[in-house]
């Protein structure tokens, strides 16, 4: 059995946006060993995102193959990558992506709607997990009754409700003070080492990098070791 | 947290905007009940009444009376068993309440409605009896009135020899229907024809219309022709036709009750379509982030799809209901306090309509928005594209 949690395999995204193609990764391959924790780092326009959204099946490569957890993800239906996201994957955006009418325990409970768990058992696992951000007295505060850094942890622990195996992050602490990013880059690094996630996290902050096992250099569409290579 | 507490949630997102939507859906649904109940009043007497009895009213209007020499010619046609005749009174109650108030022979009009029924005793009396008037059931009660008092009533056409148009008659029997159908009708009154024949200051020997009670309602066709032909170059000319249609053009002088009515709940519904559909448009485009995030999360085109519709029938199925019920509760008062003379209670069968507009009304709001939210792409949506 592979080692492997993300297996890219000579990935090609193209986007249409009229009539215009751009390709946004050459033929990028990729190997990511269950239990890492990866920066993805480059500049603007270099792919980060793209790539990221291809490992957390939120769009599908032009070609190549792409391998998450032993299964072929590039081949999947929408509403079979719906469903192999909500049990395979969390998700924690820059901007928190909350819903604002939920309270913190509501939008941690959000994913949980998706199984067959009863609403007790929904209840106790959006407390646990809120538990594990260290949010357990703010569960009943909507998003805007937060501060940034306290929203980001109830991203994270609706993340991490559906105890998935791989979290993408794309750019988790751009929109947080220093001191705030560290606790939350902290938590990620908890989350990697105590409780064996893999995470692929996109960022533009070299500081928040340091937090990663290591990091991988992108820039116009390939890592910049195959563009050494 | 459940999927419904979700919808609901969203639902109230924006309170004034959904409040003032539901409030819009309130009041169109308020509206549908009383105005399609308004309908109902209109049709229902035409749909009960029996097919035997033929109504004969002058060619141009029955404004214009006929002469009560037609009586033997009327009942000389065969498959005529009796010919009852009915003149409009003008009445008028107290402070300018119109009554349904009509000058007939009692016996003749006894026969030819076995439906109106009152102790024999009283129709004797009604018969014998030159200023009598008999009272249905329903504006009895609503006035109050007892057999033996003497009830003063204006004529808004008809002046007494006198000049005078006040008239006063005596209440010699109180009469209802035979059937819950015929209690409702029993909000008119009437009066002695030949006592309003003498006292009268106007034409004497006439009448508005005659009804023809048949041997088999069969033969409608064929007597309404005969007769018609039997007056057709005269100067009386006359139109004949079945109760049910004399009674749906009795209320055509109104004008078409079911078209205006129509015409309103399609102005109604309509503004309300554009109210509502905006109202779910404009929902749905600011949280286009917030709809990629519940795809992100695992949730499926279909099932983004069911939250927006989901929102959208709430909206309607919980103002709708609310309308129809404030309908419900609106009618009743106005049951009571016309004495059951207007019947405003949105039938079961307006209830079903209801319904059907209720889901036809949050697919027409909801379709477009709730597909707009099924297709859209979840990277361009995060993106903000």
């Amino acid at each position: 059995m592979s080692d492997s949690m993300v297996q890219v395999r000579d990935v090609t995204k193209v986007y249409e946006r009229g009539k215009q193609k751009i390709e946004v990764l050459h033929g990028l391959t990729l190997d990511i060993p269950k239990g890492d924790f990866v920066a993805l780092m480059g500049p603007s326009g270099s792919g980060k995102t793209t790539l990221l959204n291809l490992i957390g099946g939120l769009d599908q490569p032009t070609s190549g193959e792409i391998l998450v957890g032993g299964s072929r993800i590039d081949k999947l239906s929408s509403g079979e990558l719906a469903k192999w996201r909500a049990h395979n994957v969390g998700f924690v955006f820059q901007f928190y992506n909350l819903m604002p009418v939920l309270t913190a325990e509501g939008n941690v409970e959000l994913p949980l709607l998706l199984t067959k768990l009863s609403a007790s058992q929904r209840k106790k696992n959006a407390a646990v997990a809120l538990q594990v951000v260290g949010l357990t007295d703010r569960a009943k505060h909507k998003p805007r009754e937060l501060s940034g850094g306290q929203e980001q942890r109830v991203a994270i622990a609706r993340a991490l409700v559906s105890d998935p195996r791989l979290l993408v992050c794309d750019e988790p602490t751009g929109d947080l003070d220093r001191k705030t990013a560290d606790e939350i880059l902290g938590l990620l690094q908890v989350l990697n080492r105590e409780h064996g996630k893999t995470i692929v996290m996109v960022t533009h902050d070299p500081k928040a990098a340091e937090f990663a096992r290591r990091t991988l250099h992108l820039e116009k569409g390939q890592l910049l070791e195959q563009a050494a290579a | 947290m459940t999927k419904t507490g979700f919808v609901v949630a969203n639902l109230f997102r924006k309170r004034t905007r959904t409040i003032l939507t539901l409030l819009s859906v309130i009041m169109a649904f308020l509206l549908f009940g009383l105005l399609q109940s308004v309908n109902s009043i209109f049709n229902a007497g035409a749909d009960f009444v029996g097919a035997t009895r033929l109504m004969t009213q002058a060619r141009v209007s029955f404004t214009q009376p006929l002469p009560l020499s037609m009586v033997p010619k009327l009942e000389a046609v065969p498959g005529v068993t009796r010919v009852a005749y009915s003149q409009w009174f003008g009445g008028v109650w107290q402070d300018n309440t119109p009554l349904f108030v009509f000058a007939v022979d009692p016996q003749r009009y006894h026969d030819v409605y076995p439906e109106f029924v009152m102790p024999e005793a009283q129709w004797q009396a009604f018969t014998n009896t030159r200023t009598a008037m008999v009272a249905g059931k329903q504006i009895a009660d609503q006035y109050g009135w007892k057999v033996g008092q003497k009830v003063p009533i204006s004529s808004n056409i008809y002046p007494q020899k006198n000049g005078s148009k006040a008239w006063a008659f005596d209440l010699v029997g109180i009469f209802d229907g035979k059937d819950e159908n015929w209690k409702k009708q029993t909000n008119q009154v009437l009066i002695n024809h030949d006592y309003f024949d003498e006292a009268n200051q106007f034409g004497k020997g006439r009448t508005n219309f005659y009804i023809l009670r048949l041997s088999d309602g069969d033969r409608a066709q064929s007597v309404s022709k005969t007769v018609d032909a039997m007056f057709e170059n005269s100067p009386d000319e006359t139109k004949t036709q079945t109760e049910k249609d004399f009674n749906l053009s009795f209320v055509k002088q109104i004008g078409d009750i079911g078209l205006i009515v129509r015409w309103i709940l399609f102005a109604v519904f309509f503004t309300l379509l554009l109210v509502v559909g905006n109202t779910m448009a404009q929902s749905v485009r600011e949280r286009i982030p917030e709809l990629a995030v519940l795809k992100t999360l695992g949730f499926s085109d279909g099932s983004v799809l069911g939250f927006v519709f989901a929102e959208a029938f709430a909206l309607c199925l919980f103002g709708g209901t609310v309308g129809l019920l404030l309908a419900t509760v609106a009618g009743a008062m106005v049951e009571k306090g016309s004495g059951g003379q207007f019947q405003l209670r949105p039938s079961a069968t307006v209830w079903l309509i209801g319904s059907a507009a209720i889901v036809l009304m949050s697919i027409a709001v909801g379709l477009l928005p709730a597909l707009r939210a099924r297709r859209l792409k979840i990277v361009d949506a995060l993106a903000g594209r």
